[in-house]
Protein backbone atom coordinates (compact mmCIF):
# COMPACT_ATOMS: atom_id res chain seq x y z
CA UNK A 1 0.00 0.00 0.00
CA UNK A 2 1.18 3.54 -0.61
CA UNK A 3 1.29 5.90 2.32
CA UNK A 4 -1.13 8.71 3.09
CA UNK A 5 -0.12 12.04 1.59
CA UNK A 6 2.22 14.18 3.68
CA UNK A 7 4.15 17.39 3.57
CA UNK A 8 7.90 16.75 3.29
CA UNK A 9 10.64 18.81 4.90
CA UNK A 10 14.37 18.16 4.71
CA UNK A 11 15.95 20.79 6.96
CA UNK A 12 19.71 21.23 6.93
CA UNK A 13 20.30 21.97 10.59
CA UNK A 14 18.86 20.90 13.94
CA UNK A 15 17.35 24.28 14.78
CA UNK A 16 15.35 24.32 11.55
CA UNK A 17 14.13 20.78 12.21
CA UNK A 18 13.04 21.67 15.75
CA UNK A 19 11.22 24.77 14.47
CA UNK A 20 9.19 22.65 12.03
CA UNK A 21 8.35 20.16 14.77
CA UNK A 22 7.29 22.96 17.13
CA UNK A 23 5.05 24.43 14.43
CA UNK A 24 3.25 21.19 13.58
CA UNK A 25 3.17 19.42 16.96
CA UNK A 26 2.21 15.76 17.08
CA UNK A 27 1.06 15.84 13.43
CA UNK A 28 4.74 15.84 12.44
CA UNK A 29 6.98 12.83 12.54
CA UNK A 30 10.76 12.65 12.32
CA UNK A 31 12.18 10.43 9.57
CA UNK A 32 15.60 8.89 10.22
CA UNK A 33 16.58 5.69 8.40
CA UNK A 34 12.93 4.92 7.72
CA UNK A 35 13.09 1.20 8.29
CA UNK A 36 10.49 1.29 11.02
CA UNK A 37 8.51 4.39 10.05
CA UNK A 38 8.12 3.81 6.31
CA UNK A 39 6.69 0.29 6.67
CA UNK A 40 4.31 1.62 9.37
CA UNK A 41 3.22 4.41 7.02
CA UNK A 42 2.73 1.94 4.21
CA UNK A 43 0.45 -0.14 6.42
CA UNK A 44 -1.23 3.16 7.40
CA UNK A 45 -0.60 2.37 11.03
CA UNK A 46 1.18 5.73 11.01
CA UNK A 47 -0.31 8.63 9.05
CA UNK A 48 1.75 11.72 9.87
CA UNK A 49 0.75 14.76 7.84
CA UNK A 50 4.24 16.26 8.07
CA UNK A 51 7.55 14.42 7.68
CA UNK A 52 10.78 15.98 8.91
CA UNK A 53 13.63 14.10 7.24
CA UNK A 54 16.88 14.42 9.23
CA UNK A 55 19.04 12.84 6.52
CA UNK A 56 20.31 16.19 5.26
CA UNK A 57 21.68 17.41 8.59
CA UNK A 58 25.42 16.65 8.52
CA UNK A 59 25.94 17.64 12.17
CA UNK A 60 23.84 14.64 13.25
CA UNK A 61 26.28 12.14 11.73
CA UNK A 62 29.69 11.03 12.88
CA UNK A 63 31.69 9.50 15.70
CA UNK A 64 33.98 11.51 17.97
CA UNK A 65 36.08 10.60 20.98
CA UNK A 66 36.69 13.12 23.73
CA UNK A 67 37.51 13.05 27.46
CA UNK A 68 37.11 9.31 27.78
CA UNK A 69 33.74 9.25 26.05
CA UNK A 70 32.52 8.39 22.60
CA UNK A 71 29.84 10.55 21.04
CA UNK A 72 27.83 9.17 18.15
CA UNK A 73 25.57 11.41 16.11
CA UNK A 74 21.99 10.16 16.18
CA UNK A 75 21.83 9.85 12.38
CA UNK A 76 24.94 7.68 12.19
CA UNK A 77 23.95 4.51 10.38
CA UNK A 78 24.35 1.01 11.75
CA UNK A 79 26.73 0.36 8.82
CA UNK A 80 28.92 3.34 9.75
CA UNK A 81 29.15 1.99 13.30
CA UNK A 82 29.78 -1.56 12.05
CA UNK A 83 32.74 -0.42 9.92
CA UNK A 84 34.18 2.28 12.21
CA UNK A 85 37.87 1.60 12.85
CA UNK A 86 37.74 4.04 15.78
CA UNK A 87 34.92 2.13 17.48
CA UNK A 88 36.55 -1.24 16.78
CA UNK A 89 39.54 0.02 18.75
CA UNK A 90 37.74 1.96 21.50
CA UNK A 91 34.45 0.15 22.14
CA UNK A 92 34.27 -2.96 19.95
CA UNK A 93 30.89 -4.12 21.23
CA UNK A 94 29.27 -1.32 19.21
CA UNK A 95 30.48 -2.45 15.75
CA UNK A 96 29.96 -6.07 16.75
CA UNK A 97 26.36 -5.41 17.81
CA UNK A 98 25.71 -3.23 14.75
CA UNK A 99 26.70 -6.11 12.48
CA UNK A 100 23.88 -8.22 13.99
CA UNK A 101 21.13 -5.77 13.02
CA UNK A 102 18.80 -6.66 10.13
CA UNK A 103 20.73 -7.04 6.91
CA UNK A 104 23.25 -4.91 4.97
CA UNK A 105 20.62 -2.74 3.27
CA UNK A 106 18.86 -2.08 6.57
CA UNK A 107 22.20 -1.19 8.13
CA UNK A 108 23.02 1.18 5.26
CA UNK A 109 19.94 3.30 6.00
CA UNK A 110 18.95 2.57 9.60
CA UNK A 111 20.40 4.79 12.32
CA UNK A 112 21.28 4.31 15.97
CA UNK A 113 19.21 7.34 16.95
CA UNK A 114 16.18 6.19 15.01
CA UNK A 115 16.37 2.80 16.64
CA UNK A 116 16.63 4.27 20.15
CA UNK A 117 13.81 6.79 19.74
CA UNK A 118 11.52 4.24 18.08
CA UNK A 119 12.03 2.13 21.25
CA UNK A 120 10.97 -1.08 19.58
CA UNK A 121 10.63 -3.71 22.32
CA UNK A 122 12.80 -6.02 20.19
CA UNK A 123 15.39 -3.44 19.12
CA UNK A 124 19.08 -4.13 19.69
CA UNK A 125 20.45 -0.67 20.54
CA UNK A 126 18.22 -0.10 23.59
CA UNK A 127 19.87 -3.03 25.41
CA UNK A 128 23.37 -1.97 24.36
CA UNK A 129 22.72 1.65 25.40
CA UNK A 130 21.48 0.53 28.83
CA UNK A 131 24.45 -1.78 29.43
CA UNK A 132 26.91 0.97 28.49
CA UNK A 133 25.18 3.68 30.58
CA UNK A 134 24.68 5.88 27.51
CA UNK A 135 23.62 9.52 27.82
CA UNK A 136 21.16 10.76 25.22
CA UNK A 137 21.18 14.42 24.21
CA UNK A 138 17.87 15.91 23.15
CA UNK A 139 17.28 19.27 21.53
CA UNK A 140 13.82 20.83 21.50
CA UNK A 141 12.21 24.21 21.17
CA UNK A 142 12.86 24.78 24.90
CA UNK A 143 16.55 23.96 24.71
CA UNK A 144 18.80 21.00 25.36
CA UNK A 145 18.49 18.18 27.87
CA UNK A 146 20.39 14.99 28.56
CA UNK A 147 18.62 11.79 29.51
CA UNK A 148 20.29 8.65 30.82
CA UNK A 149 19.48 5.45 28.97
CA UNK A 150 17.98 4.20 32.26
CA UNK A 151 15.28 6.91 32.00
CA UNK A 152 14.86 6.89 28.21
CA UNK A 153 12.67 3.89 27.46
CA UNK A 154 9.26 4.78 28.81
CA UNK A 155 6.89 2.19 27.39
CA UNK A 156 6.15 0.11 24.29
CA UNK A 157 7.42 2.15 21.31
CA UNK A 158 7.66 5.19 23.58
CA UNK A 159 10.85 6.99 24.51
CA UNK A 160 11.43 10.10 26.57
CA UNK A 161 11.66 12.23 23.42
CA UNK A 162 8.83 14.79 23.22
CA UNK A 163 7.11 15.51 19.88
CA UNK A 164 9.05 18.77 19.48
CA UNK A 165 12.41 17.23 20.39
CA UNK A 166 15.14 15.51 18.41
CA UNK A 167 17.74 13.09 19.71
CA UNK A 168 21.04 14.57 18.52
CA UNK A 169 23.84 12.58 20.13
CA UNK A 170 24.52 9.43 22.09
CA UNK A 171 27.45 9.71 24.48
CA UNK A 172 28.98 6.58 25.98
CA UNK A 173 31.73 6.54 28.60
CA UNK A 174 34.59 4.30 27.43
CA UNK A 175 34.95 1.64 30.13
CA UNK A 176 38.46 1.35 31.51
CA UNK A 177 40.21 -1.41 33.45
CA UNK A 178 39.41 -5.10 33.17
CA UNK A 179 36.12 -4.64 31.40
CA UNK A 180 34.28 -6.92 29.00
CA UNK A 181 31.10 -6.17 27.11
CA UNK A 182 28.91 -8.56 25.20
CA UNK A 183 25.69 -8.55 23.25
CA UNK A 184 24.08 -11.91 22.51
CA UNK A 185 20.77 -12.31 20.77
CA UNK A 186 18.35 -14.91 19.61
CA UNK A 187 17.28 -13.39 16.30
CA UNK A 188 13.96 -13.78 14.55
CA UNK A 189 14.90 -15.68 11.38
CA UNK A 190 12.92 -13.41 9.05
CA UNK A 191 13.15 -9.93 10.50
CA UNK A 192 16.43 -10.22 12.37
CA UNK A 193 14.88 -8.52 15.39
CA UNK A 194 15.84 -9.80 18.82
CA UNK A 195 13.34 -12.38 20.03
CA UNK A 196 15.51 -11.90 23.09
CA UNK A 197 18.81 -10.08 23.34
CA UNK A 198 21.02 -9.50 26.35
CA UNK A 199 23.80 -6.94 26.63
CA UNK A 200 26.20 -7.37 29.54
CA UNK A 201 29.12 -5.37 30.87
CA UNK A 202 31.36 -6.71 33.64
CA UNK A 203 34.21 -4.92 35.38
CA UNK A 204 36.65 -7.15 37.24
CA UNK A 205 39.36 -6.68 39.82
CA UNK A 206 42.68 -8.52 39.49
CA UNK A 207 41.24 -11.60 41.21
CA UNK A 208 38.32 -11.88 38.72
CA UNK A 209 35.84 -10.58 41.26
CA UNK A 210 33.08 -8.43 39.85
CA UNK A 211 33.42 -4.77 40.80
CA UNK A 212 30.41 -3.71 38.76
CA UNK A 213 28.14 -5.12 36.11
CA UNK A 214 25.30 -3.93 33.94
CA UNK A 215 22.86 -6.36 32.35
CA UNK A 216 20.21 -5.16 29.89
CA UNK A 217 17.52 -7.24 28.26
CA UNK A 218 15.57 -6.52 25.09
CA UNK A 219 12.78 -8.48 23.41
CA UNK A 220 11.26 -9.69 26.67
CA UNK A 221 8.74 -7.05 27.74
CA UNK A 222 7.39 -3.71 26.56
CA UNK A 223 10.77 -1.98 26.84
CA UNK A 224 14.39 -2.92 27.25
CA UNK A 225 15.18 -3.17 30.95
CA UNK A 226 18.13 -3.66 33.27
CA UNK A 227 18.33 -6.76 35.43
CA UNK A 228 19.32 -4.86 38.55
CA UNK A 229 18.71 -7.78 40.90
CA UNK A 230 21.15 -9.93 38.91
CA UNK A 231 23.68 -7.10 38.81
CA UNK A 232 23.53 -6.86 42.62
CA UNK A 233 24.02 -10.62 42.94
CA UNK A 234 27.24 -10.46 40.93
CA UNK A 235 28.82 -7.59 42.83
CA UNK A 236 31.88 -8.73 44.78
CA UNK A 237 31.64 -12.35 43.65
CA UNK A 238 34.33 -14.33 41.84
CA UNK A 239 32.88 -14.84 38.36
CA UNK A 240 34.72 -18.15 38.03
CA UNK A 241 32.30 -19.51 40.64
CA UNK A 242 28.58 -20.12 40.25
CA UNK A 243 27.41 -16.52 40.56
CA UNK A 244 26.81 -16.09 36.81
CA UNK A 245 24.44 -19.09 36.84
CA UNK A 246 22.51 -17.68 39.78
CA UNK A 247 22.38 -14.17 38.29
CA UNK A 248 21.07 -15.58 34.99
CA UNK A 249 18.27 -17.41 36.81
CA UNK A 250 17.23 -14.14 38.49
CA UNK A 251 17.32 -12.05 35.32
CA UNK A 252 13.63 -12.74 34.65
CA UNK A 253 12.57 -11.14 37.92
CA UNK A 254 10.45 -8.03 37.52
CA UNK A 255 9.92 -8.42 33.77
CA UNK A 256 6.34 -8.35 32.52
CA UNK A 257 6.86 -10.72 29.60
CA UNK A 258 5.14 -10.28 26.24
CA UNK A 259 4.36 -13.31 24.11
CA UNK A 260 3.54 -13.44 20.44
CA UNK A 261 2.90 -15.98 17.70
CA UNK A 262 6.62 -16.67 17.42
CA UNK A 263 7.64 -16.95 21.06
CA UNK A 264 5.39 -17.39 24.11
CA UNK A 265 5.96 -15.62 27.41
CA UNK A 266 7.33 -18.84 28.93
CA UNK A 267 9.71 -19.37 26.03
CA UNK A 268 10.99 -15.80 26.29
CA UNK A 269 11.56 -16.31 30.03
CA UNK A 270 13.74 -19.28 29.25
CA UNK A 271 15.56 -17.33 26.51
CA UNK A 272 16.30 -14.55 28.99
CA UNK A 273 17.89 -17.02 31.40
CA UNK A 274 19.95 -18.68 28.67
CA UNK A 275 21.05 -15.49 26.93
CA UNK A 276 21.85 -13.67 30.18
CA UNK A 277 24.18 -16.51 31.07
CA UNK A 278 25.75 -16.56 27.60
CA UNK A 279 26.18 -12.81 27.56
CA UNK A 280 27.73 -12.68 31.05
CA UNK A 281 30.09 -15.53 30.20
CA UNK A 282 31.07 -13.82 26.96
CA UNK A 283 31.62 -10.49 28.74
CA UNK A 284 33.69 -12.28 31.39
CA UNK A 285 35.76 -13.98 28.67
CA UNK A 286 36.25 -10.66 26.95
CA UNK A 287 37.36 -9.00 30.19
CA UNK A 288 39.85 -11.72 31.10
CA UNK A 289 41.22 -12.13 27.56
CA UNK A 290 41.64 -8.40 27.08
CA UNK A 291 39.62 -8.43 23.86
CA UNK A 292 37.02 -6.12 25.35
CA UNK A 293 33.90 -7.32 23.56
CA UNK A 294 31.99 -10.15 22.01
CA UNK A 295 28.73 -10.27 20.13
CA UNK A 296 26.89 -13.09 18.48
CA UNK A 297 23.45 -14.09 17.34
CA UNK A 298 21.63 -17.35 17.06
CA UNK A 299 18.76 -17.87 14.64
CA UNK B 1 1.64 18.84 -3.84
CA UNK B 2 4.75 17.86 -5.76
CA UNK B 3 8.41 18.38 -5.06
CA UNK B 4 11.08 19.04 -7.71
CA UNK B 5 13.83 16.44 -7.87
CA UNK B 6 16.94 15.81 -9.91
CA UNK B 7 18.93 12.61 -9.79
CA UNK B 8 21.27 10.57 -11.91
CA UNK B 9 19.94 7.13 -12.75
CA UNK B 10 22.33 4.73 -14.48
CA UNK B 11 24.38 7.71 -15.65
CA UNK B 12 21.43 9.67 -17.06
CA UNK B 13 20.31 12.90 -15.42
CA UNK B 14 16.61 12.97 -14.55
CA UNK B 15 14.49 15.94 -13.53
CA UNK B 16 10.94 15.48 -12.30
CA UNK B 17 8.30 16.68 -9.90
CA UNK B 18 7.00 13.96 -7.59
CA UNK B 19 4.64 13.51 -4.69
CA UNK B 20 6.45 13.14 -1.38
CA UNK B 21 4.93 9.70 -0.87
CA UNK B 22 6.21 8.28 -4.16
CA UNK B 23 8.63 5.52 -3.24
CA UNK B 24 11.92 5.29 -5.08
CA UNK B 25 11.04 1.84 -6.42
CA UNK B 26 7.78 3.17 -7.89
CA UNK B 27 9.58 6.14 -9.42
CA UNK B 28 12.09 3.83 -11.08
CA UNK B 29 9.47 1.38 -12.33
CA UNK B 30 6.43 3.49 -13.09
CA UNK B 31 7.91 6.85 -14.03
CA UNK B 32 11.20 5.86 -15.62
CA UNK B 33 10.06 2.45 -16.88
CA UNK B 34 13.04 0.69 -15.30
CA UNK B 35 11.13 -2.44 -14.37
CA UNK B 36 14.22 -4.53 -13.67
CA UNK B 37 13.95 -3.40 -10.04
CA UNK B 38 11.28 -5.65 -8.62
CA UNK B 39 8.72 -5.23 -5.86
CA UNK B 40 8.53 -8.32 -3.70
CA UNK B 41 7.36 -8.08 -0.10
CA UNK B 42 6.77 -4.33 0.06
CA UNK B 43 7.80 -4.44 3.71
CA UNK B 44 11.57 -4.05 3.51
CA UNK B 45 12.37 -7.71 4.05
CA UNK B 46 12.89 -9.51 0.73
CA UNK B 47 15.49 -7.32 -1.01
CA UNK B 48 14.01 -7.70 -4.52
CA UNK B 49 13.91 -3.90 -4.85
CA UNK B 50 17.58 -3.38 -3.96
CA UNK B 51 19.34 -0.60 -5.88
CA UNK B 52 22.48 1.39 -5.22
CA UNK B 53 21.81 4.90 -3.90
CA UNK B 54 24.94 7.02 -3.60
CA UNK B 55 27.04 3.86 -3.75
CA UNK B 56 25.17 1.97 -1.04
CA UNK B 57 22.74 -0.89 -1.49
CA UNK B 58 19.30 0.19 -0.26
CA UNK B 59 15.79 -1.20 -0.40
CA UNK B 60 14.04 1.12 -2.83
CA UNK B 61 10.63 0.26 -1.29
CA UNK B 62 11.72 1.97 1.93
CA UNK B 63 13.12 5.20 0.51
CA UNK B 64 10.95 8.07 -0.69
CA UNK B 65 11.97 9.46 -4.09
CA UNK B 66 12.37 12.94 -2.57
CA UNK B 67 15.01 11.49 -0.25
CA UNK B 68 17.10 10.52 -3.28
CA UNK B 69 16.98 14.09 -4.59
CA UNK B 70 20.44 15.05 -5.85
CA UNK B 71 21.58 11.46 -5.61
CA UNK B 72 23.06 8.84 -7.87
CA UNK B 73 21.11 5.64 -8.47
CA UNK B 74 22.30 2.42 -10.08
CA UNK B 75 19.78 -0.24 -11.07
CA UNK B 76 20.19 -3.58 -12.80
CA UNK B 77 19.66 -1.83 -16.13
CA UNK B 78 22.90 0.07 -15.53
CA UNK B 79 25.08 -2.96 -14.85
CA UNK B 80 25.93 -4.01 -18.40
CA UNK B 81 28.36 -1.82 -20.32
CA UNK B 82 28.76 -1.64 -24.09
CA UNK B 83 26.29 -4.45 -24.56
CA UNK B 84 28.19 -6.86 -22.35
CA UNK B 85 27.14 -8.42 -19.08
CA UNK B 86 28.75 -7.22 -15.91
CA UNK B 87 30.83 -10.03 -14.32
CA UNK B 88 28.10 -10.48 -11.72
CA UNK B 89 25.46 -10.96 -14.40
CA UNK B 90 27.86 -13.28 -16.18
CA UNK B 91 28.35 -15.18 -12.93
CA UNK B 92 24.62 -15.72 -12.44
CA UNK B 93 24.47 -16.93 -16.06
CA UNK B 94 27.46 -19.28 -15.85
CA UNK B 95 26.69 -20.72 -12.42
CA UNK B 96 22.91 -21.03 -12.87
CA UNK B 97 22.41 -18.55 -10.03
CA UNK B 98 18.73 -18.06 -10.86
CA UNK B 99 15.62 -19.96 -11.70
CA UNK B 100 12.59 -17.66 -11.91
CA UNK B 101 14.85 -14.60 -11.76
CA UNK B 102 12.60 -12.45 -9.60
CA UNK B 103 15.19 -11.93 -6.86
CA UNK B 104 18.15 -11.70 -9.25
CA UNK B 105 18.38 -7.91 -9.78
CA UNK B 106 18.39 -7.36 -6.02
CA UNK B 107 20.90 -10.17 -5.51
CA UNK B 108 23.20 -8.63 -8.10
CA UNK B 109 23.05 -5.12 -6.66
CA UNK B 110 23.64 -6.38 -3.10
CA UNK B 111 26.55 -8.50 -4.33
CA UNK B 112 27.95 -5.49 -6.17
CA UNK B 113 27.91 -3.50 -2.91
CA UNK B 114 29.72 -6.39 -1.19
CA UNK B 115 32.41 -6.83 -3.84
CA UNK B 116 33.18 -3.12 -3.98
CA UNK B 117 34.23 -3.23 -0.33
CA UNK B 118 35.46 -6.80 -0.24
CA UNK B 119 36.67 -8.02 -3.66
CA UNK B 120 37.60 -11.50 -2.39
CA UNK B 121 34.90 -12.54 0.09
CA UNK B 122 34.71 -15.91 1.79
CA UNK B 123 31.59 -18.02 1.38
CA UNK B 124 30.49 -17.00 4.87
CA UNK B 125 30.95 -13.33 4.03
CA UNK B 126 28.91 -13.73 0.83
CA UNK B 127 26.08 -15.42 2.71
CA UNK B 128 26.18 -12.75 5.43
CA UNK B 129 26.09 -9.99 2.78
CA UNK B 130 23.06 -11.54 1.08
CA UNK B 131 21.02 -11.94 4.28
CA UNK B 132 18.66 -9.23 3.11
CA UNK B 133 17.85 -10.91 -0.21
CA UNK B 134 15.41 -13.78 -0.27
CA UNK B 135 15.28 -16.39 -3.04
CA UNK B 136 12.45 -18.90 -3.24
CA UNK B 137 13.97 -21.10 -5.98
CA UNK B 138 17.65 -21.76 -5.83
CA UNK B 139 18.51 -22.68 -2.27
CA UNK B 140 21.23 -20.00 -2.56
CA UNK B 141 24.02 -22.46 -3.40
CA UNK B 142 24.44 -21.29 -6.98
CA UNK B 143 23.94 -17.68 -6.04
CA UNK B 144 27.00 -17.95 -3.80
CA UNK B 145 28.88 -19.57 -6.69
CA UNK B 146 27.80 -16.74 -8.99
CA UNK B 147 29.24 -14.15 -6.63
CA UNK B 148 32.44 -16.19 -6.33
CA UNK B 149 32.60 -16.29 -10.13
CA UNK B 150 32.32 -12.51 -10.28
CA UNK B 151 34.99 -12.13 -7.60
CA UNK B 152 37.34 -14.35 -9.63
CA UNK B 153 36.58 -12.51 -12.83
CA UNK B 154 37.12 -8.97 -11.71
CA UNK B 155 33.91 -7.34 -10.60
CA UNK B 156 34.88 -3.90 -11.81
CA UNK B 157 36.16 -4.95 -15.23
CA UNK B 158 34.31 -5.80 -18.42
CA UNK B 159 34.22 -9.54 -19.23
CA UNK B 160 36.00 -10.88 -22.30
CA UNK B 161 34.08 -10.66 -25.56
CA UNK B 162 33.96 -14.36 -26.45
CA UNK B 163 32.34 -15.44 -23.17
CA UNK B 164 29.84 -12.60 -22.89
CA UNK B 165 26.34 -12.92 -24.34
CA UNK B 166 25.25 -9.57 -25.72
CA UNK B 167 22.35 -7.62 -24.32
CA UNK B 168 20.36 -4.86 -25.94
CA UNK B 169 21.01 -1.22 -25.19
CA UNK B 170 18.31 -1.06 -22.50
CA UNK B 171 19.84 -4.01 -20.71
CA UNK B 172 16.43 -5.67 -20.56
CA UNK B 173 17.76 -9.18 -21.09
CA UNK B 174 20.33 -8.73 -18.40
CA UNK B 175 17.68 -7.33 -16.14
CA UNK B 176 15.32 -10.24 -16.39
CA UNK B 177 18.17 -12.71 -15.92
Amino acid sequence: MITETFEYHAPEDVQAAVAILAEHGPEAKVLAGGHSLVPLMRLRLATPSVIVDLNRIPQLRGITTENGSITIGAMTTHAAIEHSAELKAMLPVLPAAAALIGDPMVRNRGTIGGSLVHADPAGDWPAVALALDAQLQLVGSHGETTVRADDFFVDLLTSAVEPDEILTNITIPIPTGRVGVSYQKFAHPASGYAVTGVAAMVMLDDADACIESRIAITGAGATAVRATESEAMLRGTDLNGGSIDRAAESAVSGIDFLGDIYASEEYREQLVRVYTKRSLLAAFRAATSGHGAEAAKTI
Amino acid sequence: MTYPITMTVNGTDRTDAVEARLLLVDYLRNVLGLTGTHVGCNTSQCGACTVLLNDQAVKACTVFTVQANGGNVLTIEGMATDGKFHPLQQGFWEEHGLQCGFCTPGMILSSYDLLKHNPDPSEVEIRHALEGNLCRCTGYQNIVKAVQYAARNGVLSVPSEESAPTVDAQGENGAAG
